[in-house]
Protein backbone atom coordinates (compact mmCIF):
# COMPACT_ATOMS: atom_id res chain seq x y z
CA UNK A 1 0.00 0.00 0.00
CA UNK A 2 2.54 2.69 0.97
CA UNK A 3 6.49 1.74 -0.04
CA UNK A 4 9.38 4.02 0.58
CA UNK A 5 12.67 2.97 -1.06
CA UNK A 6 15.76 4.48 0.02
CA UNK A 7 14.23 7.67 0.29
CA UNK A 8 16.18 11.00 1.53
CA UNK A 9 14.99 14.52 1.52
CA UNK A 10 16.76 17.59 2.24
CA UNK A 11 15.35 21.28 2.34
CA UNK A 12 17.53 24.18 1.54
CA UNK A 13 18.05 25.66 4.52
CA UNK A 14 19.76 22.58 6.38
CA UNK A 15 22.76 20.62 6.17
CA UNK A 16 21.06 17.71 7.50
CA UNK A 17 19.00 15.72 5.11
CA UNK A 18 15.48 15.50 6.99
CA UNK A 19 14.91 11.79 5.45
CA UNK A 20 18.26 9.68 5.26
CA UNK A 21 17.99 6.56 2.91
CA UNK A 22 14.76 5.09 4.65
CA UNK A 23 12.96 2.04 3.69
CA UNK A 24 9.67 1.23 4.95
CA UNK A 25 6.99 -0.98 3.30
CA UNK A 26 3.64 -0.52 5.18
CA UNK A 27 0.45 -3.40 3.55
CA UNK A 28 -2.88 -2.68 3.22
CA UNK A 29 -4.53 -2.77 6.54
CA UNK A 30 -1.72 -2.49 8.79
CA UNK A 31 -1.68 0.23 11.80
CA UNK A 32 1.39 1.86 11.70
CA UNK A 33 3.19 4.14 14.77
CA UNK A 34 5.68 6.06 13.65
CA UNK A 35 7.83 7.57 16.52
CA UNK A 36 10.92 9.49 16.94
CA UNK A 37 11.79 12.88 18.71
CA UNK A 38 11.04 16.00 17.00
CA UNK A 39 12.93 17.08 14.29
CA UNK A 40 13.31 13.04 13.30
CA UNK A 41 11.82 13.62 10.19
CA UNK A 42 8.08 12.08 10.48
CA UNK A 43 6.44 14.88 9.26
CA UNK A 44 8.74 15.10 6.43
CA UNK A 45 7.60 11.24 5.70
CA UNK A 46 3.67 12.03 6.13
CA UNK A 47 4.09 14.83 3.84
CA UNK A 48 6.10 12.82 1.04
CA UNK A 49 3.23 10.37 1.68
CA UNK A 50 0.77 13.13 -0.02
CA UNK A 51 3.10 14.74 -2.50
CA UNK A 52 3.32 17.75 -0.47
CA UNK A 53 7.16 17.37 -0.98
CA UNK A 54 9.10 15.47 -3.27
CA UNK A 55 11.81 13.44 -2.60
CA UNK A 56 15.23 14.43 -3.07
CA UNK A 57 16.27 11.23 -4.05
CA UNK A 58 14.43 7.99 -3.84
CA UNK A 59 10.84 6.78 -4.65
CA UNK A 60 7.55 6.88 -3.15
CA UNK A 61 5.34 4.28 -3.39
CA UNK A 62 1.17 4.80 -2.61
CA UNK A 63 -1.18 2.19 -3.81
CA UNK A 64 1.12 1.45 -6.81
CA UNK A 65 1.98 4.55 -7.93
CA UNK A 66 5.10 5.96 -8.21
CA UNK A 67 4.41 9.74 -6.78
CA UNK A 68 7.46 10.79 -8.55
CA UNK A 69 5.80 9.94 -12.05
CA UNK A 70 2.43 11.32 -10.86
CA UNK A 71 1.36 14.65 -12.80
CA UNK A 72 0.39 17.63 -10.59
CA UNK A 73 -3.15 17.52 -11.82
CA UNK A 74 -3.56 13.97 -10.46
CA UNK A 75 -2.08 14.79 -7.31
CA UNK A 76 -5.80 15.87 -6.14
CA UNK A 77 -7.27 12.16 -6.94
CA UNK A 78 -4.29 11.25 -4.71
CA UNK A 79 -5.17 13.44 -1.82
CA UNK A 80 -8.83 12.22 -2.26
CA UNK A 81 -7.86 8.33 -1.40
CA UNK A 82 -5.76 9.71 1.96
CA UNK A 83 -7.55 11.12 4.93
CA UNK A 84 -5.77 13.70 7.42
CA UNK A 85 -5.77 14.23 11.09
CA UNK A 86 -3.96 16.92 12.89
CA UNK A 87 -2.95 17.75 15.88
CA UNK A 88 -4.63 20.62 15.73
CA UNK A 89 -7.97 19.64 14.36
CA UNK A 90 -8.24 22.28 11.54
CA UNK A 91 -11.88 22.98 11.58
CA UNK A 92 -13.43 25.83 10.47
CA UNK A 93 -14.97 27.81 13.07
CA UNK A 94 -17.48 29.63 11.14
CA UNK A 95 -19.38 26.32 10.42
CA UNK A 96 -20.90 23.85 11.94
CA UNK A 97 -20.22 19.98 12.19
CA UNK A 98 -22.10 18.70 10.03
CA UNK A 99 -20.93 22.06 7.48
CA UNK A 100 -17.18 21.12 8.63
CA UNK A 101 -17.67 17.30 7.21
CA UNK A 102 -19.95 18.38 4.46
CA UNK A 103 -17.06 20.54 3.38
CA UNK A 104 -14.20 17.61 2.51
CA UNK A 105 -17.20 16.11 0.04
CA UNK A 106 -18.27 19.59 -1.22
CA UNK A 107 -15.33 20.75 -2.30
CA UNK A 108 -14.38 17.64 -4.20
CA UNK A 109 -17.78 17.98 -6.23
CA UNK A 110 -19.90 14.98 -4.67
CA UNK A 111 -23.55 15.85 -5.26
CA UNK A 112 -25.87 16.89 -2.21
CA UNK A 113 -27.93 14.05 -2.11
CA UNK A 114 -24.85 11.71 -1.31
CA UNK A 115 -23.41 14.75 1.31
CA UNK A 116 -26.79 14.20 2.62
CA UNK A 117 -26.52 10.71 3.19
CA UNK A 118 -22.55 9.48 4.52
CA UNK A 119 -22.39 12.69 6.97
CA UNK A 120 -24.87 11.64 9.34
CA UNK A 121 -23.51 8.01 9.10
CA UNK A 122 -20.48 9.38 9.36
CA UNK A 123 -20.95 11.11 12.21
CA UNK A 124 -22.89 8.27 13.83
CA UNK A 125 -19.53 6.06 13.45
CA UNK A 126 -17.26 8.44 15.63
CA UNK A 127 -19.84 8.91 17.99
CA UNK A 128 -21.27 12.21 17.18
CA UNK A 129 -24.69 11.40 16.82
CA UNK A 130 -26.82 14.48 17.84
CA UNK A 131 -23.95 17.28 17.58
CA UNK A 132 -24.30 17.80 14.16
CA UNK A 133 -25.89 21.26 14.28
CA UNK A 134 -23.13 22.64 17.35
CA UNK A 135 -20.58 24.83 16.44
CA UNK A 136 -16.72 23.58 17.03
CA UNK A 137 -15.85 26.51 19.68
CA UNK A 138 -18.94 24.34 21.52
CA UNK A 139 -17.31 21.24 21.45
CA UNK A 140 -14.64 20.20 24.34
CA UNK A 141 -11.29 19.15 22.19
CA UNK A 142 -11.18 15.68 21.94
CA UNK A 143 -15.24 16.05 20.60
CA UNK A 144 -13.05 18.32 17.99
CA UNK A 145 -10.79 15.77 16.78
CA UNK A 146 -13.36 13.34 16.25
CA UNK A 147 -15.29 15.78 13.84
CA UNK A 148 -11.48 16.01 12.43
CA UNK A 149 -11.45 12.19 11.72
CA UNK A 150 -15.18 11.69 10.75
CA UNK A 151 -14.33 14.78 7.47
CA UNK A 152 -10.87 12.44 6.95
CA UNK A 153 -13.29 9.23 6.52
CA UNK A 154 -16.08 10.59 5.35
CA UNK A 155 -14.96 9.76 1.54
CA UNK A 156 -13.63 6.18 2.81
CA UNK A 157 -9.72 6.91 1.68
CA UNK A 158 -7.74 3.91 1.82
CA UNK A 159 -5.45 5.47 3.95
CA UNK A 160 -5.55 7.62 6.90
CA UNK A 161 -2.67 9.98 8.08
CA UNK A 162 -2.42 11.36 11.94
CA UNK A 163 0.20 13.33 12.74
CA UNK A 164 -0.22 13.68 16.50
CA UNK A 165 -3.65 13.68 16.69
CA UNK A 166 -3.89 13.12 20.63
CA UNK A 167 -0.85 15.63 21.28
CA UNK A 168 -3.37 18.21 22.51
CA UNK A 169 -5.79 16.09 24.32
CA UNK A 170 -5.70 14.44 27.96
CA UNK A 171 -5.03 10.63 28.61
CA UNK A 172 -8.35 9.87 28.67
CA UNK A 173 -9.69 11.71 25.45
CA UNK A 174 -6.48 10.41 23.99
CA UNK A 175 -7.77 6.55 24.93
CA UNK A 176 -11.32 7.33 23.15
CA UNK A 177 -9.64 8.82 19.56
CA UNK A 178 -7.51 5.60 19.90
CA UNK A 179 -10.28 3.35 20.11
CA UNK A 180 -11.67 5.56 17.16
CA UNK A 181 -8.93 5.07 14.89
CA UNK A 182 -8.49 1.16 15.65
CA UNK A 183 -12.23 0.53 14.82
CA UNK A 184 -11.63 2.75 11.16
CA UNK A 185 -8.42 0.15 10.74
CA UNK A 186 -10.44 -2.74 11.07
CA UNK A 187 -12.54 -1.23 8.29
CA UNK A 188 -9.64 -2.27 6.27
CA UNK A 189 -8.12 1.66 6.36
CA UNK A 190 -4.32 1.58 6.11
CA UNK A 191 -3.62 3.87 9.28
CA UNK A 192 0.02 5.65 10.00
CA UNK A 193 0.28 7.66 13.11
CA UNK A 194 2.87 9.86 13.87
CA UNK A 195 2.87 10.11 17.84
CA UNK A 196 5.07 11.15 20.76
CA UNK A 197 2.69 9.17 23.39
CA UNK A 198 4.23 6.26 24.73
CA UNK A 199 1.21 5.33 27.08
CA UNK A 200 -0.39 5.16 23.59
CA UNK A 201 1.87 3.15 21.49
CA UNK A 202 2.41 0.61 24.59
CA UNK A 203 -1.01 -0.08 25.13
CA UNK A 204 -1.72 -0.83 21.20
CA UNK A 205 1.24 -2.85 20.51
CA UNK A 206 1.13 -2.56 16.76
CA UNK A 207 3.72 -2.17 14.46
CA UNK A 208 6.09 0.75 15.24
CA UNK A 209 8.84 2.39 13.04
CA UNK A 210 11.31 4.96 15.00
CA UNK A 211 13.02 7.14 13.39
CA UNK A 212 16.49 8.71 14.08
CA UNK A 213 17.80 12.30 12.41
CA UNK A 214 16.16 11.20 9.48
CA UNK A 215 17.02 7.28 9.64
CA UNK A 216 15.07 4.37 10.32
CA UNK A 217 16.48 3.06 13.76
CA UNK A 218 13.41 0.39 14.37
CA UNK A 219 10.80 -1.40 12.93
CA UNK A 220 9.27 -3.76 14.86
CA UNK A 221 5.81 -5.50 14.97
CA UNK A 222 3.62 -5.30 18.19
CA UNK A 223 6.20 -2.72 19.21
CA UNK A 224 6.58 -0.19 22.42
CA UNK A 225 7.41 3.81 22.40
CA UNK A 226 11.10 2.47 23.32
CA UNK A 227 12.43 5.10 25.45
CA UNK A 228 14.08 3.47 28.29
CA UNK A 229 12.90 -0.36 26.91
CA UNK B 1 -24.53 22.33 -5.51
CA UNK B 2 -21.41 23.64 -7.56
CA UNK B 3 -22.48 27.08 -8.40
CA UNK B 4 -24.23 27.79 -5.16
CA UNK B 5 -20.66 27.19 -3.55
CA UNK B 6 -18.68 28.86 -5.67
CA UNK B 7 -21.33 32.21 -5.28
CA UNK B 8 -21.24 31.97 -1.81
CA UNK B 9 -17.46 31.93 -1.61
CA UNK B 10 -17.06 34.74 -4.18
CA UNK B 11 -19.91 36.72 -1.92
CA UNK B 12 -18.33 36.11 1.61
CA UNK B 13 -14.56 37.57 -0.27
CA UNK B 14 -15.81 40.43 -1.98
CA UNK B 15 -17.74 41.67 1.29
CA UNK B 16 -15.05 40.60 3.59
CA UNK B 17 -12.36 42.53 1.48
CA UNK B 18 -15.19 46.10 1.11
CA UNK B 19 -12.69 48.93 0.70
CA UNK B 20 -10.26 47.05 -1.27
CA UNK B 21 -13.00 45.71 -3.55
CA UNK B 22 -14.47 49.53 -3.91
CA UNK B 23 -10.84 50.56 -4.76
CA UNK B 24 -10.24 47.88 -7.70
CA UNK B 25 -14.27 48.91 -9.00
CA UNK B 26 -13.00 52.86 -8.76
CA UNK B 27 -10.06 51.95 -10.59
CA UNK B 28 -10.85 49.68 -12.99
CA UNK B 29 -13.73 52.07 -14.15
CA UNK B 30 -11.43 55.37 -14.24
CA UNK B 31 -8.72 53.35 -15.76
CA UNK B 32 -11.13 51.96 -18.83
CA UNK B 33 -13.43 54.82 -19.00
CA UNK B 34 -10.12 56.86 -19.88
CA UNK B 35 -8.89 53.96 -22.78
CA UNK B 36 -12.51 54.61 -23.65
CA UNK B 37 -12.79 58.36 -24.07
CA UNK B 38 -9.56 58.15 -26.22
CA UNK B 39 -10.80 55.54 -28.85
CA UNK B 40 -13.81 57.81 -28.73
CA UNK B 41 -11.81 61.09 -29.61
CA UNK B 42 -9.84 58.92 -32.22
CA UNK B 43 -13.93 58.80 -33.49
CA UNK B 44 -14.60 61.71 -33.36
CA UNK B 45 -11.41 62.45 -35.52
CA UNK B 46 -12.95 60.12 -37.95
CA UNK B 47 -16.26 61.85 -38.24
CA UNK B 48 -15.19 64.90 -38.23
CA UNK B 49 -13.07 64.32 -41.61
CA UNK B 50 -15.43 62.21 -42.81
CA UNK B 51 -17.83 65.60 -42.35
CA UNK B 52 -15.34 67.90 -43.37
CA UNK B 53 -13.23 66.26 -46.38
CA UNK B 54 -16.63 65.82 -48.18
CA UNK B 55 -17.00 69.57 -47.86
CA UNK B 56 -13.23 70.49 -47.91
CA UNK B 57 -12.99 73.61 -50.71
CA UNK B 58 -10.11 75.88 -51.91
CA UNK B 59 -11.50 79.21 -51.57
CA UNK B 60 -9.69 82.08 -53.91
CA UNK B 61 -10.34 85.72 -52.19
CA UNK B 62 -10.96 88.51 -54.64
CA UNK B 63 -9.32 92.19 -54.16
CA UNK B 64 -11.43 94.84 -52.81
CA UNK B 65 -10.72 98.20 -51.53
CA UNK B 66 -10.19 96.49 -47.88
CA UNK B 67 -7.75 94.05 -48.72
CA UNK B 68 -4.10 94.04 -47.10
CA UNK B 69 -2.57 91.77 -49.90
CA UNK B 70 0.19 93.73 -52.22
CA UNK B 71 -0.91 91.77 -55.27
CA UNK B 72 -4.00 94.03 -55.55
CA UNK B 73 -2.98 97.10 -54.17
CA UNK B 74 -5.76 98.83 -52.53
CA UNK B 75 -8.05 98.08 -56.22
CA UNK B 76 -10.97 96.11 -56.24
CA UNK B 77 -11.01 92.90 -58.42
CA UNK B 78 -11.81 94.18 -62.15
CA UNK B 79 -14.79 92.19 -64.11
CA UNK B 80 -12.02 91.36 -66.91
CA UNK B 81 -9.92 89.53 -63.82
CA UNK B 82 -12.67 88.42 -62.58
CA UNK B 83 -14.09 86.16 -65.94
CA UNK B 84 -10.77 85.13 -66.43
CA UNK B 85 -10.09 83.35 -62.82
CA UNK B 86 -13.39 82.07 -63.01
CA UNK B 87 -12.62 80.60 -67.03
CA UNK B 88 -8.79 79.58 -65.37
CA UNK B 89 -10.14 77.76 -62.38
CA UNK B 90 -12.97 75.44 -64.39
CA UNK B 91 -10.16 74.30 -67.25
CA UNK B 92 -8.01 73.58 -63.91
CA UNK B 93 -7.73 69.41 -64.41
CA UNK B 94 -8.10 69.41 -60.21
CA UNK B 95 -10.81 71.05 -59.91
CA UNK B 96 -13.85 69.60 -59.47
CA UNK B 97 -16.64 72.68 -59.16
CA UNK B 98 -16.33 76.38 -58.97
CA UNK B 99 -18.70 78.66 -57.27
CA UNK B 100 -18.74 82.50 -57.71
CA UNK B 101 -19.71 84.20 -53.91
CA UNK B 102 -20.21 87.72 -54.46
CA UNK B 103 -20.22 90.47 -51.55
CA UNK B 104 -23.93 90.03 -51.11
CA UNK B 105 -23.71 86.18 -50.65
CA UNK B 106 -20.40 86.24 -48.23
CA UNK B 107 -22.76 88.79 -46.07
CA UNK B 108 -25.80 86.39 -46.49
CA UNK B 109 -23.71 83.90 -45.22
CA UNK B 110 -22.24 85.73 -42.45
CA UNK B 111 -25.60 86.88 -41.26
CA UNK B 112 -26.46 82.88 -40.97
CA UNK B 113 -23.35 81.60 -39.78
CA UNK B 114 -23.83 84.30 -36.69
CA UNK B 115 -27.33 84.96 -36.34
CA UNK B 116 -26.71 84.25 -32.57
CA UNK B 117 -24.05 86.86 -31.99
CA UNK B 118 -25.95 90.30 -33.89
CA UNK B 119 -23.36 92.56 -32.23
CA UNK B 120 -20.90 90.90 -34.16
CA UNK B 121 -23.55 91.09 -37.48
CA UNK B 122 -24.91 94.23 -36.35
CA UNK B 123 -20.83 95.92 -36.86
CA UNK B 124 -20.08 94.08 -40.28
CA UNK B 125 -20.97 96.13 -42.87
CA UNK B 126 -21.97 94.51 -46.26
CA UNK B 127 -19.19 95.75 -48.18
CA UNK B 128 -16.35 94.64 -45.81
CA UNK B 129 -16.31 91.01 -46.67
CA UNK B 130 -14.39 89.90 -49.74
CA UNK B 131 -15.58 88.30 -52.92
CA UNK B 132 -14.42 84.66 -53.74
CA UNK B 133 -14.64 81.99 -56.01
CA UNK B 134 -15.42 78.59 -53.96
CA UNK B 135 -13.34 75.64 -55.42
CA UNK B 136 -14.07 71.83 -55.11
CA UNK B 137 -11.14 69.99 -55.54
CA UNK B 138 -11.20 66.54 -56.58
CA UNK B 139 -8.38 65.35 -54.42
CA UNK B 140 -8.21 67.64 -51.45
CA UNK B 141 -4.96 66.73 -50.91
CA UNK B 142 -4.08 68.55 -54.18
CA UNK B 143 -4.52 71.90 -52.83
CA UNK B 144 -1.09 73.29 -52.98
CA UNK B 145 -1.16 72.77 -56.77
CA UNK B 146 -4.00 75.40 -56.70
CA UNK B 147 -2.80 77.62 -54.69
CA UNK B 148 0.49 78.14 -55.87
CA UNK B 149 -0.97 78.51 -59.45
CA UNK B 150 -3.74 81.60 -58.55
CA UNK B 151 -2.14 83.32 -55.47
CA UNK B 152 -0.28 85.96 -57.72
CA UNK B 153 -2.75 85.98 -60.70
CA UNK B 154 -4.33 89.93 -60.84
CA UNK B 155 -6.98 90.26 -58.95
CA UNK B 156 -6.29 88.02 -56.63
CA UNK B 157 -6.26 88.61 -52.63
CA UNK B 158 -5.35 85.47 -51.26
CA UNK B 159 -5.96 81.61 -51.50
CA UNK B 160 -7.01 80.02 -48.46
CA UNK B 161 -7.74 75.93 -47.72
CA UNK B 162 -9.98 75.25 -45.50
CA UNK B 163 -8.21 72.00 -44.48
CA UNK B 164 -5.48 73.92 -43.37
CA UNK B 165 -7.81 75.37 -41.43
CA UNK B 166 -8.56 72.12 -39.82
CA UNK B 167 -5.39 70.65 -38.66
CA UNK B 168 -4.75 72.58 -35.32
CA UNK B 169 -8.22 71.01 -34.46
CA UNK B 170 -7.24 67.54 -35.28
CA UNK B 171 -3.73 67.99 -33.48
CA UNK B 172 -5.10 69.11 -30.39
CA UNK B 173 -8.11 66.18 -30.79
CA UNK B 174 -5.08 63.96 -31.28
CA UNK B 175 -3.07 65.43 -28.17
CA UNK B 176 -6.14 65.19 -25.47
CA UNK B 177 -6.98 61.40 -27.25
CA UNK B 178 -2.79 60.30 -26.44
CA UNK B 179 -3.42 62.12 -22.80
CA UNK B 180 -6.10 59.97 -22.21
CA UNK B 181 -4.54 56.86 -23.29
CA UNK B 182 -1.41 57.48 -21.03
CA UNK B 183 -3.59 58.48 -18.06
CA UNK B 184 -5.77 55.60 -19.16
CA UNK B 185 -2.83 53.26 -19.10
CA UNK B 186 -1.13 54.45 -15.72
CA UNK B 187 -4.63 53.91 -13.80
CA UNK B 188 -5.17 50.24 -15.92
CA UNK B 189 -1.68 49.73 -14.35
CA UNK B 190 -2.64 50.90 -10.79
CA UNK B 191 -5.35 48.63 -11.07
CA UNK B 192 -3.96 45.72 -11.81
CA UNK B 193 -1.72 46.13 -8.73
CA UNK B 194 -4.78 46.22 -6.99
CA UNK B 195 -6.44 43.84 -8.56
CA UNK B 196 -3.37 41.68 -7.35
CA UNK B 197 -3.29 42.56 -4.15
CA UNK B 198 -6.95 42.28 -3.30
CA UNK B 199 -6.52 38.66 -4.43
CA UNK B 200 -3.71 38.10 -2.13
CA UNK B 201 -4.96 39.43 0.70
CA UNK B 202 -8.38 37.32 -0.22
CA UNK B 203 -6.09 33.80 -0.42
CA UNK B 204 -4.23 34.84 2.95
CA UNK B 205 -7.45 35.20 4.51
CA UNK B 206 -8.83 32.05 3.87
CA UNK B 207 -5.81 30.12 3.86
CA UNK B 208 -7.38 27.32 6.36
CA UNK B 209 -10.23 26.89 3.89
CA UNK B 210 -7.78 26.24 1.20
CA UNK B 211 -5.88 24.60 2.81
CA UNK B 212 -8.37 21.85 3.98
CA UNK B 213 -9.50 21.91 0.11
CA UNK B 214 -5.69 20.76 -0.57
CA UNK B 215 -5.75 18.12 1.91
CA UNK B 216 -9.51 16.47 1.00
CA UNK B 217 -8.32 16.19 -2.75
CA UNK B 218 -10.08 19.11 -3.92
CA UNK B 219 -8.92 20.53 -7.58
CA UNK B 220 -6.86 23.07 -8.61
CA UNK B 221 -9.64 24.69 -10.69
CA UNK B 222 -12.07 24.24 -7.84
CA UNK B 223 -9.76 26.14 -5.25
CA UNK B 224 -8.75 28.76 -7.01
CA UNK B 225 -12.33 29.48 -9.73
CA UNK B 226 -14.01 31.71 -6.57
CA UNK B 227 -11.16 33.61 -6.47
CA UNK B 228 -10.49 34.18 -10.02
CA UNK B 229 -14.41 34.38 -10.34
CA UNK B 230 -14.11 37.60 -7.45
CA UNK B 231 -11.82 39.30 -9.53
CA UNK B 232 -13.75 39.04 -12.82
CA UNK B 233 -16.51 40.20 -10.61
CA UNK B 234 -14.87 43.27 -9.44
CA UNK B 235 -13.55 43.97 -13.01
CA UNK B 236 -17.14 43.43 -14.80
CA UNK B 237 -18.54 46.55 -12.26
CA UNK B 238 -16.11 48.70 -12.64
CA UNK B 239 -16.31 47.62 -16.97
CA UNK B 240 -20.02 48.41 -16.30
CA UNK B 241 -19.16 51.56 -14.41
CA UNK B 242 -16.97 52.85 -16.84
CA UNK B 243 -19.74 51.84 -20.00
CA UNK B 244 -22.14 53.92 -17.41
CA UNK B 245 -19.43 57.21 -17.28
CA UNK B 246 -18.90 57.01 -20.81
CA UNK B 247 -23.24 57.13 -21.98
CA UNK B 248 -23.07 59.72 -19.14
CA UNK B 249 -20.09 61.68 -21.07
CA UNK B 250 -21.70 61.51 -24.38
CA UNK B 251 -24.99 62.55 -23.16
CA UNK B 252 -23.71 65.71 -20.57
CA UNK B 253 -20.36 66.99 -22.44
CA UNK B 254 -21.31 66.11 -26.36
CA UNK B 255 -24.81 66.92 -26.97
CA UNK B 256 -25.72 69.21 -24.00
CA UNK B 257 -22.34 71.41 -23.66
CA UNK B 258 -20.85 70.72 -27.02
CA UNK B 259 -22.95 70.48 -29.36
CA UNK B 260 -25.23 73.61 -29.35
CA UNK B 261 -22.10 75.45 -28.56
CA UNK B 262 -20.04 74.22 -31.64
CA UNK B 263 -22.42 74.13 -34.53
CA UNK B 264 -19.71 73.78 -37.73
CA UNK B 265 -19.14 70.11 -37.27
CA UNK B 266 -20.65 66.42 -36.81
CA UNK B 267 -19.85 64.78 -32.90
CA UNK B 268 -20.06 60.88 -32.74
CA UNK B 269 -23.42 59.32 -32.23
CA UNK B 270 -24.52 56.38 -30.12
CA UNK B 271 -23.53 53.92 -32.34
CA UNK B 272 -19.47 54.69 -31.69
CA UNK B 273 -20.21 55.16 -28.13
CA UNK B 274 -22.11 51.45 -27.61
CA UNK B 275 -19.81 49.90 -30.25
CA UNK B 276 -16.98 50.53 -27.63
CA UNK B 277 -18.91 49.06 -24.65
CA UNK B 278 -18.28 45.02 -25.72
CA UNK B 279 -14.60 45.86 -25.83
CA UNK B 280 -14.29 47.51 -22.40
CA UNK B 281 -16.51 45.11 -20.55
CA UNK B 282 -14.75 41.98 -22.09
CA UNK B 283 -10.98 43.99 -21.58
CA UNK B 284 -12.33 44.68 -18.00
CA UNK B 285 -13.01 41.19 -17.21
CA UNK B 286 -10.14 39.60 -19.03
CA UNK B 287 -7.32 41.47 -17.13
CA UNK B 288 -8.88 41.40 -13.60
CA UNK B 289 -9.28 37.56 -14.32
CA UNK B 290 -6.03 37.82 -15.74
CA UNK B 291 -4.50 39.45 -12.78
CA UNK B 292 -6.02 37.35 -10.58
CA UNK B 293 -4.74 33.92 -12.02
CA UNK B 294 -1.22 34.99 -12.17
CA UNK B 295 -1.48 36.33 -8.22
CA UNK B 296 -2.73 32.81 -7.27
CA UNK B 297 -0.20 31.23 -9.33
CA UNK B 298 2.51 32.89 -7.03
CA UNK B 299 0.06 32.99 -3.55
CA UNK B 300 -2.09 30.16 -3.58
CA UNK B 301 -0.36 26.82 -3.30
CA UNK B 302 -1.71 23.92 -4.49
Amino acid sequence: MIRLEKVSKSYPTSTRPALDGVDVDIEKGEFVFLVGSSGSGKSTFLRLLLKEEVPSSGHVYVAGKDLSRLSSWKVPALRRSIGCVFQDFRLLPNKTVHQNVAFALEVIGKPRSTIDKVVPEVLELVGLEGKALRMPDELSGGEQQRVAVARAFVNRPMILIADEPTGNLDPNTSVGIMKLLDRINRTGTTVVMATHDAAIVDSMRRRVVELSQGKVVRDQSRGVYGYGA
Amino acid sequence: MRAQFIFSEIGIGLRRNLTMTVAVILTVTISLTLAGAGWLLHKQVDVMKDFWYDKVEVTVFLCGTTSSSPNCAGKDVTQEQRDQLGRDLNSTPQVKEVFYESKADAYKRFQEQFKDSPDLVDNVSPDALPESFRVKLKDPEKFQIVASAFQDRPGVDSVQDLKKLLDPVFQVLGVFQKIAYIVGGLMLIAAIILISNTIRTAAFSRRRETGIMRLVGASNLYIQTPFLLEGAMAGLVGGIGACGLMALGKWYIVDDQLRPLVGFTEFIGWGEVFGTMPGILLAAVLMSAGASFFTLRRHLRV
